[in-house]
């Protein structure tokens, strides 16, 4: 189904990713190599000047791989007529085992590239660059990823064949295709509920502990991390029935169609970059080895602290929000 | 005894490890005091441009290093650097360098964008300066249609505008007749009664015999001579 | 805050006055960026519309019709096969349905005949298409002529003919009478051509064709989810197809866009030196080229799509439409009803702005990183 003209794009965009963390990673090594803050040597200030173009590569991939995973979702949801038994885009993900495995290396790519932008934002307001050895690090570990996400979402494009009339006088419809799971996995409700609600609790509370208390940051940091994990399953288990006001359905990509009202991007645009902000604190709280680079991370941590706290709080209320008034009872 | 800028053991060489390599300015030490005008004379060649655009942290040493108000200079990565330059320095240049297609002032507004302060404030300022040089009647002009002295007064309140300590200037008078000169001498007596520290390279005679020159450099094949 | 947003204000002004300043180049290179934008977008929004068209016109087909087989060919279905079929559960009507192909030699085109089910066509009388109407040059009252199957010219009153915005579906149909369809076809009498089975619940499409299978092991039940995911694959492959000939066109502009973003005129370098000297330093350099590579893609953008739009919903997309459309020989003239979804715009993005952007990132940053000092000499 490579010619399908939104998998072509979505398969240039990869590539042009690709291309373009090659030369990115090929400064990287030269960084780890040959950096020296001191010797204001040609080699030097030529790898200072490199850090513009990796920085802005960086965050070029990151605006694609968040179109691009759009872009994969909504696909997947327009393909869903095509294969026997496929509702949505749980469906489409479902024709062959590199469906799941895609997204979650997109997903993965995006929050490596926020992370990667946030360490590096902290590095440049530091004097001596604290971060840059493990800023670039960290590239070189962005680019196998990054081929990882393309050639998996290859395989799986590859692999999808539509349930369609191969010919006239063959045999009436594809009895050969088993239909696909239309239907996510989920936790029962209750548990998944109080589960959410527990872990953002804690995370609040850390967060404000972190804060007013100047705690240390890292309870915050793990807990925001892990929150986009939590925050996700409860989306599958019961946001999502709620929201459709159908038990079964758990679909967390239809939440973006019109019929929902785009219900989805409200819910999302405030987890993802809680998210984000979340690994990018952790990112750079494990990467803070000196001290310039942990008084650097010092200055800037509280306002993060505080914005990703603000984030998950709306998060949060939204769920409890569209979980009330919801005419879906799932609890008893 | 070190002064406000500090200049030590300084070398800049070109075309580095090919046959056609120099040095155009080949060990100086300096030191120059806060709220003077000094002067660097010579012969063309002699390094007195590349002497400016060192101190003013436009290029690197390849030897030796710059200090400015007890803090480094040379030694800083790039980023930096342009930040200490933008509050340290305003240049102008030999050909003025406007640019051709904006206004009088744009132009002057021009290095202020980085620091990003209001536009109330900075269109404000931009006018105070450019009606104490006499230009605020030609603010909206394409500067192609300047004349000499008028380009070079755009030129000077370009420099001010982000009111800087030093004000550095290259060959100031070269494309000016002498009266023009002597109004750019005017300007540069203003400026040291403001309290700015003002650097001139030129081997204009009008420039050299001025009285308010306080110190006279004399360089010759990229080193001090006088 | 304030100082960010200052910066963005700053940032802006300047690019624009830059745009503005370099008039004839920029103007050059955003022809060609709305010219791929154009093309790509042309083919996106054509296919679309059409298979929207193709997804509402079987939407009132029948979910299930069966076909009789023999020796791997359609063949005609006896009357008692329809009864057979009328007692399975899940099946709400059952319909035998009589249609055929007529070849016309007068305009050289197929006629698809057909005896409607929905109502009565009175002996001697036709109902017109706008495509046969048209070719013909018939309207109502005249007298159209086909020949039957034992060679006779049968005269057919036209009494109606069926309106233009039908034309998708009906530019080729011809409604007649039941006694009239078998003379000119020369099927006998007993006979349909195939049965129309509407099913109440969708999930169970598919069990009630294993049964009509079970019943009638010489049938061929074809399903129209079927009809409609081979469609929509067919209009996708076909999309795909013309934009991978649109790839040449895209890799030119990509080396364009890279050739004008690093071919900075004397010009260019001695203001980006300026600017530099004056206390820009790379990154305030990069964002503002990058800005002015931005703003040219989103003028870019908005002209071509807009271009395409007319040029798909107002012309009917004279370019392509016979890439896209099939083989009939009677087109219709249809005007597409306009239709337009973020997916399209999404990936019409991927494929064009942010191949731009990126070819344009490295010479960008060459041109960003000049020395100031370079500006002195």
């Amino acid at each position: 189904m490579l010619f399908h003209p939104a998998i072509m794009a979505l398969l240039t965009t990869d590539l042009l990713s690709l291309v373009l963390l090659v030369p990115a990673a090929a400064f990287a090594v030269q960084v780890l190599r040959h950096w020296n803050l001191a010797s204001g040597s040609v080699r030097q200030i030529r790898l200072e000047r490199a850090t513009y173009l990796v920085a802005t590569i960086v965050g070029f991939v990151l605006a694609a791989q968040l179109l691009a995973l759009l872009l994969f979702v909504f696909t997947a949801d327009a393909l869903a007529v095509q294969f026997v038994g496929a509702m949505c885009a749980v469906g489409t993900l479902n024709v062959n085992g590199w469906g799941f495995p895609a997204l979650v290396l997109k997903l993965a790519l995006f929050f490596a590239a926020a992370a990667w932008l946030i360490v590096h934002n902290i590095d440049e307001r530091a004097r001596d660059y604290p971060f840059i050895r493990a800023k670039y690090g960290l590239l070189l570990f962005i680019l196998p990823l990054a081929l990882a996400a393309a050639l998996v979402q290859f395989q799986y494009f590859l692999g999808l064949r539509a349930d369609v009339i191969t010919s006239c006088c063959g045999s009436l419809f594809s009895s050969q295709a088993q239909g696909v799971s239309g239907d996510m996995a989920a936790l029962p409700p209750l548990p998944a509920q109080i589960g959410f609600y527990l872990v953002m609790a804690l995370t609040l509370a850390a967060g404000a502990w972190s804060l007013l208390r100047r705690g240390s940051a890292w309870p915050f940091a793990l807990l925001s991390s892990a929150g986009f994990f939590v925050a996700i399953a409860a989306v599958i288990a019961f946001v999502s029935p709620y929201i459709y006001e159908h038990p079964h359905h758990h679909c967390p990509f239809c939440l973006l169609k019109r019929e929902y009202g785009y219900l989805g991007y409200l819910l999302y645009l405030p987890l993802f970059s809680a998210a984000a902000l979340g690994f990018g604190m952790l990112t750079s709280l494990a990467l803070a080895r000196t001290a310039g680079a942990r008084s650097a991370l010092a200055g800037v941590l509280p306002r993060m602290t505080a914005a990703a706290a603000a984030l998950w709080l709306v998060f949060t209320l939204l769920v409890a929000w569209f979980s009330a008034t919801s005419h879906l009872k799932l609890l008893g | 005894m070190s002064g406000f800028i500090e200049v030590r053991g300084v070398r800049k060489a070109y075309n580095e490890g090919q046959p056609n390599m120099f040095h155009a300015v080949d060990g100086i030490d300096l030191d120059l005091r806060q709220g003077e005008v000094t002067l660097f004379t010579g012969p063309s060649g002699s390094g007195k441009t590349t002497l400016l655009t060192l101190v003013g942290g436009l290029a690197r040493p390849t030897e030796g290093r710059v200090h400015v108000d007890g803090e480094a200079l040379s030694s800083l990565p790039e980023r930096f650097l342009t930040e200490r330059r933008r509050r340290l320095f305003g240049f102008v240049f030999q050909q003025f360098n406007l640019i051709r297609g904006l206004s009088v002032l744009d132009n002057v507004m021009l290095p202020a964008y980085p620091l990003a302060p209001s536009h109330q404030h900075l269109h404000a300022r931009a006018g105070t300066l450019l009606e104490s040089l006499g230009l605020a009647h030609r603010q909206n002009a394409r500067v192609e249609s300047l004349s000499g002295g008028e380009a070079q007064r755009t030129a000077i309140a370009r420099a001010l505008i982000n009111d800087p300590p030093v004000i550095i200037a290259d060959e100031p008078t070269a494309n000016l007749d002498s009266h023009l000169s002597e109004a750019f001498l005017a300007i540069v007596t203003r400026l040291k009664a403001e309290g700015r520290t003002v650097l001139l390279a030129s081997h204009d005679p009008l420039v050299i015999k001025a009285g308010v020159v306080d110190r006279r450099v004399s360089l010759r094949d990229g080193r001090v001579v006088g | 805050m304030h100082h960010f947003l200052n910066r963005q204000r700053y940032l802006l002004d300047y690019t624009v006055a830059a745009l503005r300043r370099r008039r004839a180049k920029n103007l050059g290179l955003l022809t060609v960026y709305t010219a791929l934008v154009f093309l790509v977008a042309s083919v996106m929004l054509f296919s679309h519309a059409l298979k929207r068209e193709a997804a509402l016109m079987l939407e009132a087909a029948p979910e299930v019709v069966v076909q009789k087989v023999t020796a791997g060919r359609h063949d005609l279905l006896p009357a008692a096969h329809v009864e057979a079929l009328r007692g399975i559960r899940g099946v709400r009507k059952v319909e035998g349905r009589l249609w055929g192909y007529h070849f016309d030699p007068v305009v050289a085109a197929n006629y698809t005949l057909m005896v409607p089910s929905d109502r009565k066509v009175a002996a001697g009388t036709a109902i017109l298409g706008s495509g046969v109407a048209e070719a013909r040059g018939a309207a109502v009252g005249d007298l159209l002529s086909l020949r039957t199957s034992n060679g006779r010219a049968l005269p057919l009153r036209v009494v109606e003919v069926m309106p233009h915005e039908s034309a998708l579906v009906a530019a080729d149909l011809l409604l007649l009478s039941e006694r009239d369809f078998l003379a000119i076809s020369g099927m006998p009498a007993g006979f349909y051509t195939d049965v129309a089975l509407s099913v109440a619940h969708p999930r169970e499409v598919r069990t009630v064709a294993e049964k009509v299978l079970a019943r009638l092991p010489d049938s061929r039940p074809i399903l129209r989810e079927e009809i409609l995911r081979t469609y929509a694959a067919l209009f996708d492959w076909r999309e795909g197809l013309l934009l991978v000939l649109l790839v040449t066109s895209g890799l030119a502009f990509a080396m364009l866009a890279w050739e004008k973003a690093s071919g900075l005129s004397a010009d260019e370098r001695r203001e980006i030196g300026i600017l530099k000297a004056v206390g820009w330093d790379t990154g305030d350099v990069m964002r503002m080229k990058l800005l002015e590579g931005g703003l040219l893609s989103l003028l870019a953008f908005m002209l071509g799509f807009v271009l395409a739009y007319a040029h798909v919903f107002a012309f009917g997309a004279p370019l392509f439409a016979s890439a896209l459309r099939g083989w009939a020989v009677l087109y219709p003239e249809v005007r597409l009803t306009p239709a337009v979804d973020g997916l399209q715009l999404v990936g019409l993005f991927l494929l064009t702005v942010v191949p731009y952007t990126a070819a344009t990132l490295i010479p960008v940053w060459r041109a960003a990183v000049t020395d100031p000092d370079a500006v002195m000499r």
